[in-house]
């Protein structure tokens, strides 16, 4: 009864490390692949047992140093919050916070300690960002493939700008935008949701958590399809999408005769970037929309009759008194 | 059009848990066997109690439709239909549905030589929803503190029961949830977009091999889980989330009843901090 799932993978091979190779040429770059590349017996119960080359080119390090800048400010800002002490940097990480500036200071440069900091912080942290996604976008085009990581990186960019960019453009304030801090990201967002009447009730938050979830359940679906399918080379999915075999075959007459409906080995991919994509998507119209165009997400819901209103308070009784 | 050009030779009978090959046969592109009727039963009934439940509340607003538990006064024991009995033979129903479907899938995949992975990643789902409507409910003994049937009516039970432990975000287990939410989601795209790109590198261009993929993930971060472990972990990050999701609301009631921004007093009250750090 008991048979073999491929949880782990039981016989390693360990041979000399694959470094790109010609197939992938790696182009110049500050830190070239070089012959740096370990094997981990450990990691290769899971995955590749490969670690590295890595490869480091100019727009790389000018990610890297400007996030570097960033958490160093966020670091050092925390750390003057609890007046320099360690343990009580330690102790207290979780609730410090770099906040960004007071309303007061709408769209102008406050004083450092006053949200000035907030904002070199997030100019560096911009940066980054964009240098990762030109690192990413270029380095997908020197392989020779097509750039649909830097697409779906895209994405998740449109959000955070949403956040920390443009919601605060519109509105006016620079005090719109999220702090960086592990509690005080929580409770600006709790926050949020409350001023805008419950941010349960916007559409494009609902969609967003479609999405999400969506998300967690194509990739258990097609992560537990590809599995079960691995004792017929199924994860092997490029051979697989251009020359199908039996792997595909019973992976796609798997959902076929489960749900009536299938995904072929390539368009399964698509579904998933799609859904993947759509999170932060739909997401960052949900943030955009909220303060500029709409005020109050429930009574956007009363009106377009999704959310039934309150009850008239005089028709109600007194729930102590017997009523109801 | 039922049958695609290679489903002939896979459309065998046997590999059947239950009933031998009594019902082992497809109708359409659908596979039926023993827990196909049991669950059709099952979806039907359940259905057709929602529909009823409709029809006796007040709006036919597809969001407004609300299949309520019963009230905390009836704590454990069955309800009138209108008063909440609706819901928990709904509630049979789906389980009885959710759990026909997760059989039905692990005969499908003997059928077919498959591992049981799908069924055991479906099992984990529904673990969260039983233990959303029974578990929780058993354990603060009522089974009012059960999830409302209803598109609107549920995210209020979800915005209301999170109000009720002042702000459910500071929830360890949530937080762990929604952090492995996001990460299967990053992980999602980063998977199928790499697919994608080493399949579609552009007009007149050749498709590029598992070795493109390899080198692409070690020279951006210097790692590459390769296409064997990139389905392990997404299966892992997945059933994580649905996991911790499961644990986050079940320690809400019946191990924690306060605020849970108080919990985390605990660490600011360590010993290691040495005098001077108590709290207050």
């Amino acid at each position: 009864m008991i048979e073999y799932q491929n949880i782990f993978t039981r016989t390693q091979i360990h041979g000399p490390p694959d470094m790109g190779g010609g197939a992938a040429p790696e182009a110049a770059g500050v830190w070239p692949r070089g012959d740096n590349a370990y094997s981990s017996s450990l990691l290769g119960r899971i995955g590749d047992a490969q670690i590295g080359p890595f490869w480091l080119g100019g727009w790389g390090v000018a990610a890297i140093a400007t996030g570097v800048a960033w958490f160093v400010i966020v670091g050092l800002n925390m750390l003057a919050s609890v007046n320099w002490d360690v343990i009580e940097f330690i102790r207290q990480l979780f609730w410090l916070s770099l906040d960004p500036p007071a309303p007061k200071y709408g769209l102008s440069f406050p004083p450092m300690a006053e949200g000035g900091w907030f904002l070199v912080a997030s100019t560096f942290l911009l940066i980054s960002v964009i240098c990762w996604w030109i690192r990413l976008y270029t380095r997908a085009v020197d392989l020779g493939m097509g750039t649909h990581i830097a697409w779906a990186f895209a994405s998740a960019i449109w959000l955070f700008l949403v956040l920390g960019l443009i919601r605060p453009l519109l509105m006016g304030s620079w005090s719109e935008a999220v702090p960086y801090g592990i509690f005080s990201h929580l409770d600006w967002t709790a926050a949020f949701s409350i001023r805008y009447g419950n941010l349960f009730y916007n559409p494009f938050h609902m969609l967003s958590i479609v999405f999400l979830y969506g998300s967690a359940l194509l990739f258990a679906m097609h992560g537990a399809t590809i599995l079960a399918v691995s004792r017929f080379g199924g994860e092997r999915e490029i051979e697989q999408i251009v020359d199908r075999g039996t792997a595909s075959e019973r992976a796609a007459l798997f959902w076929r005769w489960t749900m009536g409906f299938n995904a072929t080995m390539e368009s399964i991919h698509r579904w998933a970037w799609w859904f993947a994509v759509l999170v932060t998507l739909t997401g960052g119209i949900g943030i955009l929309l909220t303060g500029t165009v709409v005020d109050n997400w429930y009574l956007w819901g009363v009106k377009h009759g999704i959310a039934p209103p309150y009850p008239d308070a005089s028709t109600l009784g007194d729930p102590g008194m017997g009523g109801n | 059009m039922a049958m695609l050009d290679f489903e002939k030779k896979y459309r065998v009978r046997g590999g059947t848990l239950l009933g031998g090959d009594l019902f082992d046969f497809w109708v359409g592109p659908f596979y039926v066997g023993f827990f196909g009727v049991v669950g059709a039963f099952f979806t039907i009934l359940g259905t057709v109690l929602i529909i009823y439940g409709a029809a006796i509340g007040p709006t036919w607003n597809l969001w407004q439709i609300n299949i309520a538990p019963p009230d905390l006064s009836y704590g454990l024991a069955l309800a009138p239909m209108a008063e909440g009995g609706l819901w928990q033979i709904i509630t049979i129903c789906a389980i009885g549905s959710f759990g026909c479907w997760a059989l039905r899938e692990v005969e499908i995949s003997r059928k077919l030589g498959m591992g049981l992975h799908v069924p055991f990643a479906f099992s984990v789902a529904i673990f969260a929803y039983v233990s959303l409507v029974v578990i929780r409910p058993v354990l603060m003994g009522a089974w009012g503190h059960g999830f409302p049937y209803g598109i609107m009516s549920h995210l209020d039970w979800v915005s209301n029961v999170g109000y009720q432990y002042l702000h459910f975000h500071y929830n360890p287990a949530h937080m762990i949830a929604v952090s492995f939410f996001f990460t299967t989601s990053l992980a999602l795209a980063l998977h199928g977009a790499l697919v994608l790109s080493a399949t579609n590198p552009g007009k007149g261009k050749a498709v590029k091999t598992a070795e493109h993929e390899n080198a692409f993930f070690r020279d951006a971060i210097g790692y590459s889980i390769g296409p064997l472990g990139i389905h392990r972990l997404g299966l892992f990050l997945a059933l994580a989330a649905v996991f911790f999701s499961a644990v986050c609301i079940v320690i809400s009631g019946p191990f924690w009843t306060a605020g849970w921004p108080e919990w985390w007093t605990w660490w600011l009250d360590l010993p290691v901090w040495g005098k001077g750090y108590e709290l207050g």
